[in-house]
């Protein structure tokens, strides 16, 4: 729920959304600042952050050595002595890099202290093919965060939840992990304008109703869910859900919506085994088992990595026609 | 070593023609990207010649590299096949990787390339592990790392150095030196001012040295190697070099200006190996012009051999994921497609 009074909005991009957020919290509290590669006044891998050095400095804008080790966890110490850190990792694919800090030290540090510790730390990274980037620059691994006990995880599809959520994370006293889909910067949409809009993490938004079946669908595939949705109208009736939050995750509101439709479809471009699907689907079962008529179906990376070769790359990648194909299949 | 012993001065004439091999593989590639013939990423190793062909001519061609993001130029240096490179760049079916890598992954390990790599200093590690297995082996071989200014930084290159030095492996480090990490200068990523300097930590040599000069690049590799070979452990070699293009193609460089590329340009690592070649009678000016013109027919029939080159199928996706094929992943493709068997929709 949007908790903002002043009710106007923009159309913006997601990537001007996700700037907007960067700005406001830094002008708010001057414990935020941002880290990471090339983030000053070359303004970050996919210009995300350009014009905040000029804005706020190189002390609050600060450009790194390529040390992801390091500059994480010096991100996780700062955080756990009082500052708001926002660290960008260029592509998700090098979390592995710093994952030590972010497994053992991030994660962990406010359980294993008897909850002594705040950790305001939010890590921005990039996600997701589409690019021919192959497969060390299009892997997407919210999933393995969104599993480990600890983290907060968050994988906005629109400007107005990349704003509120990021907005959010910053403010949280929990590490949030907030993933951006490389293919969706340019999409546009409306942005409330105000300072104080935020959208809480863990709750879903049903971003379109419909009576026949679910679509649980995240980041790029919510948009193409959503024109796919459009395309059957007066066919199938589609609604999705577009979860937003990865973990906590708004078992409530899937299951009511599969409770209105008794179809389940999940779409999200990790691979498929073990995965963020997995998770759906069993918090369906477990809460709305009878409420379904029909298996629930899967679509994502069929357990490849993400090659180069467009060719290649467009049949492991999931997209609106895989949906429709899960459609098919259930309705 | 192999057929460029820069000793000789048919190897010398060799070592100019790599050069000038990855100068014209990489400005092709340039135009290529621009006219939307290659997809994903390419970073260019032009300006940098002399450093891949000083290091490789002093390796035997069983001898192990790693490479980096940056890789065509070490390509080319190990002497792997043009054709082959560009029809991977192109994404075709013939390239090193069947079209799965593409510029930042082509490998050939069987001649010893162990891989263009994306992940900024991974290479080091898998060098010290290429010379482990050589060390346990007992064979004639080292394993060569190159790595950028900007990797110096990671953590993971550093416990390579420190593995290999207490365990004496026969592994040389080149520091690549071109300046900057992306839009990052290298003073602004690093306290040190001679990046060789890191080597004292691990109480091995490390010495800086022009890597401009291919000769230069080679006598320093060429000792390190040696060295290796007797059992006394790595060394650190640091190449001073310039990238002239941007750090990927499309790069808008703000960081520096069209001057500074100039300045360096003066001393370009092709231009002064053939002055110099030149100057004691081992090459004219006629024949450097016919090598060159020699080295743009091999370059076309390698962009001509990438076109021609059949697209993956896409079911090719599906392979070389494990030796021992996983059920999962077959069974994941069939439900992608719909019941009458086909992918769905427009993809
Ligand atoms: C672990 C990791 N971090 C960041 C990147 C993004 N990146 C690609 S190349 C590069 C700069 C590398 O600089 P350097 O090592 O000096 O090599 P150069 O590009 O100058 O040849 C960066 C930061 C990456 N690929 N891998
Ligand atoms: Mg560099």
């Amino acid at each position: 729920m949007a908790q903002a009074t002043d009710q106007r909005t923009a159309t913006t991009t997601f990537r001007e959304a996700i700037r907007t957020a960067l700005r406001e919290e830094m002008e708010r509290d001057d414990g935020v600042f941002l880290m990471g590669e090339d983030v000053g006044d070359y303004g970050g891998v996919f210009e995300v952050t350009q014009g905040l050095a000029d804005e706020f400095g190189e002390e609050r804008v600060r450009d790194t050595p390529i040390s992801e080790a390091g500059f994480v966890g010096a991100g996780v110490g700062a955080a756990a002595t009082g500052m708001r850190p926002v660290v960008e990792v260029m592509f998700s694919d090098f979390l592995g890099v710093s994952a030590e800090q972010m497994l053992n030290q991030m994660a962990k540090m406010r359980y294993m202290f008897g909850g002594k510790t705040d950790m305001g730390i939010t890590i921005r990274t990039t996600e997701g093919g589409g690019m021919g980037a192959a497969s060390q620059h299009s892997g997407t691994l919210h999933t393995w965060f969104a599993h480990f006990p600890g983290i907060k995880a968050v994988a906005p599809a629109t400007p107005e939840a990349a704003k509120g959520l990021l907005k959010s994370a910053i403010r949280s006293d929990d590490p949030v992990m907030f993933f951006e889909d490389k293919m969706i910067y340019e999409r546009e949409g409306e942005m409330p304008t105000d300072a104080d809009f935020t959208l809480p993490i863990g709750e879903a938004s049903v971003e379109r109703e419909g009576e026949d079946v679910t679509v649980v669908a995240t980041q790029r595939l919510v948009g193409e869910s959503l024109s796919l949705a459009d395309e059957l109208e007066g066919d199938v009736s589609v609604e999705v859900v577009d979860p937003r939050s990865l973990y906590p995750l708004d078992t409530d509101a899937i299951v009511e919506s599969v409770e209105k439709t008794g179809r389940l479809v999940v779409a999200d471009e990790s691979p498929l085994s073990y995965g963020t699907h997995a998770e759906v689907v069993a918090r369906v079962v477990e809460s709305g088992f009878f409420s379904l008529d029909a298996p629930p179906q899967r679509v994502g990376v069929p357990d490849t990595h993400i090659p180069f070769s467009p060719p290649l790359e467009d049949e492991v990648l999931p997209q609106a026609a895989d949906v429709r194909t899960a459609i098919d299949r259930v309705v | 070593m192999g057929t460029m012993n820069i000793e000789t001065a048919e190897g010398r004439l060799e070592a100019l023609r790599r050069m000038c091999t990855i100068r014209e593989f990489d400005d092709t590639a340039s135009e290529l990207f621009a006219d939307g013939e290659i997809p994903g990423f390419v970073h260019l190793y032009i300006g940098e010649e002399a450093v891949a062909v000083g290091a490789c001519s002093a390796l035997e061609d069983d001898d192990y590299i790693t490479s980096t993001h940056r890789g065509h130029g070490h390509c080319i240096a190990k002497g792997l096949d043009p054709e082959r490179m560009m029809a991977e760049l192109l994404g075709k079916r013939d390239g090193y990787c069947k079209g799965k890598g593409g510029s930042m992954h082509i490998a050939d390990v069987d001649a010893g390339m162990l891989g263009a790599n994306g992940i900024v200093g991974a290479g080091p590690p898998l060098a010290t592990g290429a010379a482990l297995g050589i060390d346990q082996r007992g064979e004639d071989r080292v394993a060569l790392a190159f790595f950028g200014d900007g990797a110096v930084a990671q953590g993971q290159v550093h416990e390579a150095l420190n593995l290999a030095a207490t365990w004496s492996l026969p592994a040389v480090f080149v520091i690549e030196n071109n300046q900057f990490g992306e839009g990052t200068p290298v003073e602004e990523q690093h306290h040190l001012d001679n990046l060789s300097e890191t080597a004292e930590a691990y109480d091995i040599p490390g010495i800086t040295v022009d890597g401009m000069d291919v000769t230069a690049v080679n006598e320093a590799v060429a000792e390190a190697r040696t060295r290796a070979r007797n059992g006394d452990g790595p060394t650190l070699v640091e190449a001073v070099t310039y990238r002239y293009r941007g750090h990927f193609e499309g790069d808008p460089q703000p960081y520096r200006d069209e001057e500074d590329v100039e300045e360096w340009r003066e001393r370009d690592p092709i231009e002064t190996f053939f002055q110099r070649l030149r100057d004691r009678g081992e090459i004219t000016e006629e024949e450097f012009e016919a090598m060159r013109s020699e080295v743009e027919t091999t370059v076309e029939e390698a962009v001509e051999y990438a076109r021609d080159a059949p697209e993956p199928e896409p079911e090719d996706a599906y392979e070389d994921m494990f030796a021992d094929p996983a059920p999962e992943i077959a069974q994941f493709a069939e439900r992608l497609r719909a019941d009458g068997g086909e992918r769905g929709g427009d993809r």
